[in-house]
């Protein structure tokens, strides 16, 4: 028998953006056991359904995280919209749809450069950074924000994509695309990076459905899960297929996600051909009473809405639960058993977002 | 297992590339034109009504009627948009240009030449909705 | 079990661990146990959510502001975290969770700070 010890892990540490304590149990190098904790930047967010009222929540809702804050104001509004009855017009349900996966496409762009500067590849960290820069670029020129867009609103969208920004952002994704395929081969190809990723923080199809993993953790490990199929926004008008990888391990859910950054280019590709020409936002009157749960696909993974009014402006219960906060039980299991010196890789893989977690 | 160096082409292609960022002080960054900068207000058309502080998320306008002025504080503001929605004279409007940082918050205030229409202030009759 | 509206049902606290078992055996995924206290009905509502593909079961549970509930995350063990959270952020009793994190999930000053307190009124 080695020698055990306890080693802390975080909540400040250089691969981690957010903070995230794991008490790590060590037998010399071997981790045997990991003990997340969470709750360094909770906000309270939840419970701002008191002091505002429900058409506010929706900048609030945008404000849970930095990265999905498209999809967050998105689904709280579809969670109202089913609440009231309301018909969104489906030109707003393309537009949705169209900034949803250009979400998707930064967020997986920002997480292969993380991915890069965990295992040390920093000039692979910048080209990654660099073409994300560029759908940062897009959803300025198309909502007026980089990062908070603010262009969701309950009964539709508020700003229109006219057709040659449409267009011009189809001819932008088609360079980039060529771009993207030059540096995600790396990631994919490179011997240095292969040996960092295959094989290392192994989950299983089962194991990941009894911790409750969602999302590129779960489709990484063979299981067939995918939100959009339920078919909200546009994506019942949209063909793609679910894109699924048997390996199980970190270079499975880095394939997974390369993988899924080409399909929201081909999905925003059909968005653009398909989009109709109606209006793009529907008046919205009365109070809410009623309750309705949402799910929608968020890069990260399966997100959960529960949105209960009780027909006031007030809502009575507004609950978030996100990706992240469903995947940590499935990270306590990938990290028995690995390498200490790969903790931080496989802390990154489930695409850690805590202050979205700790909303 | 992978390739050796597959990255050395991207290594070559950028020493003789230009470089993807800007020399930001020296050349000034080009806003599209819908950036949600700064919220302008046209004082002309404004009709003091005090929508747009009602609904201000974080309440950063300030509306007042008796001293005719309309204020925010920029420090406060989200640049979320929605008193741009909410005003009925749509005399708000977001435009590019961000509040630069200070030492200390200060508030930005516009004296509204609005005059309320003179029913408002009728004297002669005394109040016949109620009687 | 009374069905509230589409995947939506009203449990009792007996029916509860039966559902949880069979829903394991199905091998269901836990999605996420929400706590919700409406002012108007004056009680705690705890909803559990399972899913398996893209199928979706919520059941529905009712306990008074005292009372306790069972704690599932023997059986399912992501549970820790929701039923840690709802203890932390309602002050709903969860009987005999697996592993206890006794309020420090969130390191927040505020006890039960979703929890509308009735000693407002007060003064104090």
């Amino acid at each position: 028998m080695g020698n055990r010890s306890v080693v802390p892990f975080g909540p400040q540490h250089p691969v981690l953006p957010e903070p995230v304590h794991l008490d790590l149990v060590l037998e010399d190098e071997k981790v045997l056991a990991a003990i997340p904790s969470i709750g360094f930047v909770h906000r309270g967010l939840e419970s701002l359904t008191s002091k505002k009222d429900f058409n506010e929540m929706v900048y609030v809702a945008e404000r849970i995280c930095g990265i999905c804050s498209f999809m967050h104001g998105m689904s709280y509004c579809m969670a109202l919209e089913d609440i009231m009855n309301v018909e969104v017009p489906r030109r707003a349900d393309y537009l949705r749809t169209i900034w949803g996966e250009m979400s998707r496409l930064h967020s997986h762009l920002l997480w292969l450069g993380l991915l890069a500067d965990g295992f040390g590849f920093e000039s692979l960290f910048m080209h990654s950074w660099r073409l994300r820069e560029k759908i940062l670029d897009m959803f300025e020129a198309s909502t007026g924000g980089r990062v908070i867009f603010s262009v969701n609103t309950i009964g539709g969208v508020l700003k229109d994509m006219p057709a040659d920004m449409l267009k011009d952002f189809v001819r932008q994704l088609d360079e980039m695309e060529k771009e993207i395929r030059e540096t995600t081969a790396i990631f994919l190809d490179d011997y240095t990076v292969k040996s960092r990723l295959v094989d290392i923080g192994i989950i299983s199809g089962e194991d990941a459905i009894r911790r409750g993993a969602v999302g590129p953790m779960m489709r990484a490990s063979g299981i067939n899960v995918d939100m959009r199929k339920n078919g909200y926004g546009a994506y019942n008008d949209i063909d793609f297929e679910v894109i699924t990888s048997n390996k199980c391990d970190s270079y499975a859910r880095c394939e997974v996600r390369i993988g899924e950054i080409f399909q929201s280019i081909d999905i925003i590709r059909q968005c653009v051909a398909k989009i109709p020409d109606t209006e793009i936002n529907t008046k919205v009157t009365g109070m809410p009473n009623g309750e309705s749960i949402i799910r929608v696909e968020q890069p990260r993974g399966e997100a959960f809405y529960h949105v209960r009014a009780n027909g006031t402006k007030f809502l009575d219960r507004f609950r978030v639960r996100t990706p992240t906060f469903a995947n940590i039980p499935a990270l306590a299991q990938t990290l028995q058993g690995c390498q200490y010196s790969d903790v931080p890789l496989l802390v990154l893989t489930i695409d850690p977002c805590i202050s979205c977690t700790e909303r | 297992m992978g390739q050796f160096l597959p990255f050395s082409k991207q290594v070559l292609k950028n020493l003789f590339s230009e470089p993807a960022t800007t020399q930001y002080p020296f050349v000034p960054r080009e806003y599209p034109e819908r950036t949600r900068g700064h919220v302008d207000i046209d004082k002309d058309s404004c009709i003091l009504c005090g929508m747009c502080m009602r609904s201000c998320p974080p309440g950063a306008i300030k509306v007042d009627r008796a001293g005719k002025t309309w204020s925010i504080n920029r420090f406060d503001c989200i640049q979320c948009g929605y008193c741009t929605e909410k005003c009925p004279k749509k005399c708000l409007s977001i435009t590019p240009g961000y509040q630069e940082p200070g030492p200390e918050k200060f508030v930005y205030m516009v004296e509204v030449p609005y005059e309320p229409p003179k029913p408002a202030a009728k004297p002669a009759t005394p109040t016949p909705s109620q009687s | 079990m009374q069905e509230l509206k589409t995947d939506l049902f009203l449990i009792d606290k007996a029916e509860l661990l039966n559902i949880i078992m069979e829903k394991k055996n199905a091998l269901w995924r836990l999605c996420q146990i929400c706590c919700s206290y409406p002012k108007a009905e004056d009680h705690f509502e705890i909803t559990y959510s399972f899913a398996n593909g893209q199928e979706l079961a919520n059941y529905r549970l009712i306990a008074e502001r005292e009372e306790e509930v069972p704690s599932i995350s023997r059986v399912y063990k992501s549970a820790i975290y929701y039923e840690n959270e709802m203890h932390e952020l309602w002050g709903l009793h969860v009987e005999n969770i697996k592993q206890d994190f006794h309020d420090k999930l969130y390191r927040i000053d505020v006890e039960t700070p979703f929890l509308e307190k009735e000693e407002k009124n007060d003064g104090e």
